[in-house]
């Protein structure tokens, strides 16, 4: 009973979010002028009403579950990921990389090779904040912030240097490193569905087993709550640290692959940020930093940004209103205090 | 009768337990009313349900007659009710005027001002003898006056009816002593005090009436005057209580712990060991005995491996570990009940089942090559929790949930439980009940009597003198005196850890 109680308020900070996330996003939209009960349908059908639109909802937040993951996963261990966007970049350059050369190489070998390359370059961008913070106590915040920068530079940087294609873009990896799938693009009305998916789920699992079922994960969660404590049992503090930071970064480097490998098959110059490194930290915040909060969040969050495109075609409402819901549902799993106590307040009544 | 605080039928639940179950509680004006139970009785949930800290399922309060409604402690306060809790609630970083008056600013044109809040915060400590220096920060001061920080918190909004939870229990005799003369001065300028506190001596020397709880339902009040010590114990437990140590003569075998010339520095670089010898014997409990601030931290630490000693040498059963690593030093036959149990002893965050592997999950049965053996360790979870009567819900439930006495019966379990060659035992009984302690103690009896050493630390002198095969007393980083606690006594002790003089020095 103790564990249905935790559960469901494990689950109810996140679903009242939502909820009043998508009121208040009526609201705006009732004072802007919009009809909102028109507008969420439009929404709705905007992510369900066709297998286009749903392949395109799970490429959308593929590359989101993985960001959300290595925010998730650094948090679960006490530390503050802010440089998933730069790991995630590092990491797509990688898998095209690799993706790029060994022509003739089987699948099997080819995508498996690019995808851990990918993880590798993103653990190695990991690796400096870790250590800054392990060996010198500079704050994991300011140092990942600052290898945002460097890696958007860096990458853009190789790119011109040395895999500039006609574009402003690399060349198109080699068939075999490709995650897309002409069966996956035919089921789903030729979206851009593709395997990655399936890493992503596959991802998530790692994560939890690392976390919850390895002596590893044990250290790593003993560490973020009490370095005291894990001194005192013996744990390595510094090398869990930088372990932290570099398998958040490996999931991070994996995300970038999911574009790199799938929904693109190249890498453009970037003239900013992707986003979806940072949007990974909403994500990670909203699923409670667990893998399968991290998947739904992910899911929602994708849903909801490709739904926006069919709410402005048919309702006319500009799609920046759903990037206000989804601050606004950030906002309130935030101040989840302020939720514990609306929720306190009806079980009261409910209760007499 | 008017009762300045009257709880009636209280009610409080959480999940898989009912911490207070119909409990009343009646304080009259001026008197200090004691709250006594065992560990996990439900006597600081009871407390935090008159601050306003949690909301009762059941039952009525009154204050001074009146029947209110304390939705937070700022009800509380209003209501005049102030709480000193267990663990301290202060800025580390600001000074003690300014955590006096925190939440409750004196302003100037909109602006602290700081100058006339530290006259007040002098002007009330003068008045209830509470010393203190208003611009000394938190950081920098000892735990005692930290305490008199917590206390003129209360005053200075106003309290006129204060909740003292454990507030002896990290003090060192002297403090005690200290506080008992402030709880008085309090109660002439007539105040209320609610004392909870595990020491039967303190209740029988400050406290008017006593309100006993056994597994959160109330067992009665009654007058100090009325009762006695071995009465209190067993109302609270429930049977008798033994309070002297039953156990036979050492049989000290081989050396196990040899400690030579060791110097142990402070952060700052003072040395707070100062070559320091000492040796151990299996079969044998030697006591520390000195003042708070002697260097027993350091030592500790350094034994550990939780510091670096500057220079000396530690050696575990023949095996040198100077500076070794905290993992290698426990695999060398070390066990170590820490003394701040929240700093050292638990990650709160975890299971109590997580917590009993916190020194061996990663090797057989407990994990395989690199995954944890779940059911393993919570088949060992329960087996300690029963074994050491550790009251909680179950092995899931997080350690943070547990009252401070299961917390510390907890790391109990799980050090004894390995049965090292050395056991380090740094204020073990430190907020546990009397039936706890006796348990324990017996728990520390029988592992000597295995053959292993133990090495006690402790500011209760009774716990010492009972405990103990030798007694090392330690004075500025040296130990100063070594005596056998059937040929010395409270006073003589007292006297050594003040850097006296025996008549006649025993031999190290
Ligand atoms: N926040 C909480 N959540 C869940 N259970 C709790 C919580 N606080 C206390 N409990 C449970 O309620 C019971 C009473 O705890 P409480 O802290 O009141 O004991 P106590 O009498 O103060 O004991 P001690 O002398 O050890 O401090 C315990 O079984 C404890 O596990
Ligand atoms: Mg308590």
């Amino acid at each position: 009973m103790e564990v249905l109680k935790n559960k469901f308020s494990g689950f109810m900070i996140p679903l009242v979010s939502v909820i009043l996330g998508l009121l208040a996003g009526a609201i705006i939209m009732l004072f802007s002028g919009y009809d909102p009960i028109l507008a969420y349908t439009a929404l709705f059908n905007g992510i369900f009403s066709n297998t286009y639109v749903m392949g395109e909802t799970i490429r959308q937040f593929t590359p989101l579950i993985l960001s959300g993951l290595a925010v998730a996963f650094a948090f679960r261990t006490g530390l503050f990921n802010i440089g998933v966007e730069g790991q995630l970049l590092v990491g797509w350059l990688a898998s095209v990389y690799v993706g790029l050369q060994f022509d003739g190489l089987t699948p099997f070998l080819h995508i498996p090779l690019a995808i851990l390359a990918a993880a590798a370059a993103g653990a190695l961008w990991g690796v400096v904040p870790g250590f800054l913070k392990a060996k010198y106590h500079v704050h994991e915040v300011i140092t990942t912030i600052m290898m945002n920068y460097i890696a958007l530079h860096v990458v853009n940087a190789i790119i011109r240097s040395y895999l500039l294609a006609p574009g402003e873009r690399t060349e198109t990896i080699h068939q075999s490193a490709s995650l897309a799938s002409a069966y996956l693009q035919s089921i789903t009305d030729f979206s851009r569905l593709h395997y990655g998916f399936l890493v992503a789920i596959i991802g998530a699992i790692i994560m939890w087993f690392l976390l919850w079922k390895t002596t590893l994960g044990y250290e790593l969660r003993a560490v973020g709550f009490n370095t005291n404590a894990s001194q005192y049992a013996g744990i390595n503090v510094s090398r869990n640290i930088v372990l932290s930071m570099v398998i958040s970064g490996a999931f991070a480097g994996v995300a970038g692959s999911m574009e790199g490998l799938g929904t693109y098959g190249y890498m453009s110059i970037l003239s900013a940020f992707t986003g979806i490194g940072f949007d990974g930290i909403a994500v990670s915040l909203l699923g409670a930093n667990s893998a399968i909060g991290v998947v739904l969040a992910a899911a929602l969050f994708g849903g909801l940004k490709i739904g926006a495109l069919n709410m402005q075609s048919v309702a006319q409402v500009p799609t920046q209103l759903i990037e206000i819901v989804i601050a606004l549902i950030i906002f309130f799993v935030a101040s989840s205090y302020l939720i514990r106590w609306f929720s306190n307040r009806l079980n009261k009544r409910g209760k007499i | 009768m008017e009762y300045v605080i009257e709880m009636r039928n209280i009610r409080k639940e959480f999940p898989g337990i009912v911490a207070n179950d119909n409990v009343t509680l009646q304080v009259q004006q001026g008197e200090i009313h004691a709250l006594l139970g065992e560990n996990g009785a439900g006597k600081s949930t009871l407390m935090n349900v008159l601050f306003g800290l949690y909301q009762p399922e059941q039952g009525e309060i009154y204050v001074k007659g009146k029947k209110v409604n304390i939705t937070d402690p700022n009800v509380a306060n209003d209501l005049g009710i102030g709480m000193v809790h267990q663990h301290f609630m202060l800025v580390e970083k600001f000074t003690v005027t300014e955590n006096i008056i925190l939440g409750n600013e004196p302003r100037d044109k909109g602006r602290v001002n700081l100058k006339k809040a530290a006259k007040e915060v002098e002007a009330i400590s003068k008045q209830y003898g509470l010393k203190v220096d208003p611009y000394a920060k938190i950081e920098d001061i000892s735990v005692g006056m930290q305490q008199r920080v917590e206390i003129l918190k209360t005053l200075y909004r106003g309290a006129e009816i204060l909740i003292f939870d454990e507030p002896t229990a990290v003090l060192t005799p002297q403090e005690i002593h200290e506080l008992i003369q402030i709880m008085k001065r309090l109660i002439e300028e007539g105040k209320s005090i609610i004392l909870i506190t595990h020491k039967l001596k303190e209740i029988m020397e400050v406290c008017d009436r006593c309100t006993v709880i056994r597994r959160g339902k109330g067992i009665g009040t009654v007058d100090i005057s009325e009762t006695n010590p071995d009465e209190l114990a067993s109302m609270m437990v429930g049977r008798e209580v033994n309070f002297s140590v039953e156990k036979g003569p050492a049989h000290p075998k081989e050396e196990v712990l040899q400690i030579e010339n060791l110097v142990v520095e402070d952060a700052r670089g003072v040395p707070q060991v100062n070559d320091l010898s000492l040796s151990l014997k299996g079969g044998e409990i030697v006591g520390i005995a000195g003042v708070d601030g002697n260097g027993q931290t350091e030592l500790i630490e350094a034994i550990t491996g939780l510091r670096k000693a500057k220079s000396g040498m530690i050696k575990l059963s023949g095996k040198d570990i100077t500076n070794h690593k905290p993992r290698k030093i426990t695999e060398s036959g070390l066990g170590h009940i820490p003394q701040d149990r929240h700093k050292h002893g638990l990650v709160l965050d975890f299971s109590v089942g997580e917590n009993m592997v916190l020194q061996t999950y990663y090797q057989k049965p407990y994990s395989n090559k690199g995954v944890l053996k779940l059911p393993k360790i919570m088949e060992k979870a329960k087996s300690l929790i029963k074994e050491y009567d550790v009251r909680t819900p179950s092995e899931m439930t997080p350690a943070r949930a547990l009252s401070g006495g299961n917390q510390q019966k907890a790391i109990i379990a799980r050090e004894v439980d390995r049965s090292p060659n050395l056991l380090i035992a740094a204020q073990p009984t430190r907020g546990l009940d009397v039936g706890a302690i006796e348990f324990i103690h017996s728990k520390l009896v029988e592992e000597r009597d295995k053959g292993k050493a133990v090495l006690m630390i402790s500011f209760e002198l009774d716990e010492i003198l009972n405990v103990s095969d030798r007694i090392a007393v330690i004075y500025e980083g040296k130990i100063v005196d070594i005596v056998k606690p059937e040929e010395t006594n409270e006073q003589e002790l007292g006297l050594l850890m003040a850097g006296g003089k025996r008549e006649k020095v025993g031999d190290q």
